[in-house]
């Protein structure tokens, strides 16, 4: 119950509102106010390589909508992507190409490693000379999720949890200027 | 971090590096290639010269794999190879395991193989019509296509356990008995779907847009399919007569009616009325079947081990996409000493340079959501 | 034609051919530099009329490679499967592309793989890896200590 009670409190917008005549005055932290908008607008990367995508585009669709929760906007450019959703197996050909991307898209950025195979290499870990044994190796990663694929719901969870994340926290960038 | 194969100051191989030529990349991170293939397209304006595909962004090693997994072991790589006909993929290691130590599965388990399969093959062209409507242009089928194909993989879960990577297929039957909802289910969404497939005619093929946006491009002739090794819709749409359900049968598929649909068009549009009415056969199929179940067991009995005799075993079924092989080297032991998958997207994907000569680079993308790629299927 | 049909004709045409037993479809092993040769006679002679190849693979024995073609005939649905040995330290083998259009993608692939040439092949590059890689690693005796995490 308490738990409910958390994720209720921080969906609405933050902050305390002052009651004065004509109305009432909000007062919160720049902070606040800019993550709370940052986590409930992430714009998500089409990227998906293997078995994994296939449940994203299902999670994108009628069924299971993410859009509810602000990823309606699924950008084909990394220039105006907030978070990538590394759906499938990287391998050693496509290594740098996902580190290019990731380097393109513009800060603030966070990573969603989906999937078995984007977490550790999943069921191609032994005896394989091409996949690169987890998406950490590359690029690093805020969230990750279970499974083979993993069921929409725990995307959509994983997605929250990022939100969560977002809220409660700092950013990298806030973090890397010393705040 | 920029390797050198990727600044591409002119075409490899060829002399077109010559003044008025554009090279320009699709891919591999791209909407519309479903999943990760990288084309070099060499352009002359806006028409096509030469379309390259550069492939390997998600192989997987998984022949390599395969020689130190048991026979057992292996069937769950098949899954993710082509990931949307999963259990057909299952289905053809299965069956090439049972050929080579001759074992006898019930028929129970043979009727609820290939109900599961038709299955598959609906929701896999189901996928198809709505990712390639997207790429069109048409964002609307996508979400009816899901919305079908979500009602499938219901039914999946509650009898496979799993929705996309279904491991249900056993050398000897299938791993567990059906769910007790299993024929109701199925009956309710054949009588759903019915009414569907007329509104996907009345959405996207009647559509003008749409048809003159598909007819006349990529056209391949009869001979060409053949020696490129297309099979499928793809070689299907050219005339030529390829359905391994026909040609060879393998489980009861000799005793079932049905058609195998050609179309002499030879052009997009003639493979995706391929699709459509293969989705109606489908149907037609599922049908014959779901009130016919026979009763018995699930699996034949198998010793734990299994140690396929030293010899070599090619078996083939259709798949969504055509014609997928699995061809084992044995030399006695319990894993095997060398499989090949004889993919059909990899032939397939062979004459998409034959076919985008001459068109022009919007045209590109109608050419390859005809053909179907699923590109871990062509990497494996 | 049956399979007795078939033998009957090709041991008279090419009585070098060496038939491998306890197959379901008939197996012949061919030298290398024979390979053409038969190669144009089973594709374009009428009675054979061998227009599908549907599978092209190498199997690597260790002390030799074997490469394995499958042929079939779409108007007269015959099946005939060719093997040839090709030595471990030079393995070389004439093309079959322009015969059969669906060998360019499969012999990049067997070259990329086991390392196999091809002569008068169009453009014989990698095709799966990188292109800087090192070895072909289905072979028997490919070790990579960096990636491969053996079970």
């Amino acid at each position: 119950m308490n738990e409910n009670e958390t994720i209720t409190q921080s969906e609405i917008f933050p902050g305390v509102v002052h009651p004065t005549a004509g109305g009432g005055i909000l007062v919160s932290s720049i902070d606040d106010v800019v993550n709370w908008a940052r986590s409930n607008s992430l714009w998500p990367l089409v990227f998906g390589t293997s078995c994994c995508a296939i449940e994203m585009m299902s999670t994108a669709s009628a069924k299971y909508d993410w859009s509810r929760f602000g990823f309606e906007v699924a950008r084909a450019t990394p220039r105006q992507a907030d978070v990538i959703i590394i759906a499938g197996t990287i391998v050693n050909k496509m290594a740098p190409v996902l580190k290019r991307l990731y380097d393109q898209m513009a800060d603030p950025k966070w990573v969603i490693a989906m999937g078995a195979c984007a977490t550790s290499g999943g069921p191609f870990f032994y005896n394989t000379y091409s996949v690169v044994k987890g998406a950490d190796h590359v690029i690093p990663v805020d969230v990750y999720i279970a499974g083979c694929p993993p069921r929409p719901e725990a995307l959509l969870h994983a997605l929250i949890t990022l939100q969560q994340k977002i809220k409660s926290g700092l950013t990298r960038e806030q973090i890397r200027s010393g705040v | 971090m920029y390797r050198t194969t990727d600044i591409l100051t002119n075409t490899p191989n060829t002399s077109l590096g010559e003044a008025g030529y554009m090279v320009i990349n699709v891919g591999p991170q791209h909407p519309a290639t479903h999943g990760v293939l990288h084309l070099v397209i060499t352009l002359s304006g806006e028409t096509i010269i030469n379309v390259e595909p550069h492939l390997g962004y998600i192989h997987r090693s998984i022949e390599k794999m395969c020689e130190s997994l048991t026979y057992r072991q292996f069937i769950y790589t098949t899954s993710r190879m082509d990931y949307l006909s999963s259990h057909i993929n299952n289905h053809c290691c299965a069956l090439s395991v049972e050929k080579g130590l001759q074992i006898e599965i019930p028929d129970r388990a043979k009727y609820i193989r290939i109900i599961l399969d038709e299955l598959t093959r609906l929701a896999s062209h189901q996928l198809w019509w709505g990712a390639m409507a997207m790429d069109i242009g048409a964002i609307t089928p996508f979400f009816y296509a899901f919305r079908e194909r979500e009602m499938i993989n219901d039914i999946m879960e509650e009898t496979c356990g799993a929705r996309l990577t279904m491991n249900y297929m056993v050398p000897g039957g299938v791993m567990y008995d059906l769910h007790p909802n299993f024929q109701k289910k199925v009956k309710e969404f054949i009588a759903f779907f019915k009414s569907k497939i007329n509104e996907y005619d009345e959405i996207l093929t009647g559509n003008i847009i749409f048809q003159n946006r598909m007819k006349g491009v990529g056209i391949i002739s009869k001979e060409d399919a053949i020696s490129y090794g297309c099979t499928g819709p793809t070689a299907r749409g050219s005339g030529v007569s390829c359905d391994v359900r026909k040609l060879y049968p393998y489980e009861i598929y000799s005793s079932i009616e049905f058609d195998e649909i050609i179309n002499n068009g030879c052009d997009s549009f003639a493979r995706y009325e391929v699709r459509m009415q293969e989705m109606k056969q489908s149907l037609k199929i599922i049908e014959q079947l779901i009130d016919n179940i026979p009763e018995g067991d699930f699996q034949a009995k198998t010793k734990t081990v299994l140690k396929l005799p030293k010899g070599e075993f090619y078996t083939r079924v259709e798949t969504a996409r055509g014609e997928f092989g699995v061809y084992i080297v044995s030399e006695g032991g319990t894993t095997p000493y060398r499989i090949k998958f004889r993919s059909p997207g990899f032939s397939n994907l062979s004459a998409l340079n034959h076919m985008a000569k001459g068109n022009k680079i919007g045209d590109l993308v109608a050419i390859m959501g005809s053909i179907d790629l699923v590109i871990p299927d062509i990497d494996r | 034609m049956t399979n007795e049909e078939l033998k009957l004709f090709l041991s008279e045409k090419f009585p070098s051919l060496i038939i491998e037993e306890g197959n379901e479809w008939l197996t012949y092993y061919t030298e290398a530099n024979e390979w053409k040769l038969l190669a144009n006679e089973l594709c374009s002679n009428i009675s054979l009329q061998f227009n599908f190849l549907f599978c092209l693979t190498c199997i690597d024995w260790k002390t030799h490679l074997t490469m394995v073609y499958h042929l079939t005939s779409t108007t007269f649905k015959h099946t005939v499967v060719i093997k040839s040995k090709l030595n471990k330290e030079n393995p070389e083998i004439e093309t079959v592309c322009n015969i059969w259009r669906t060998a360019e993608f499969h012999e990049r692939e067997v070259y990329d793989l086991f390392g196999v040439k091809f002569l008068n092949h169009p453009d014989l590059r990698r095709l799966l890896l990188t292109d800087d890689w090192k070895g072909h690693p289905l072979l028997k005796d490919y070790e990579d200590p960096i990636n491969m995490i053996k079970l």
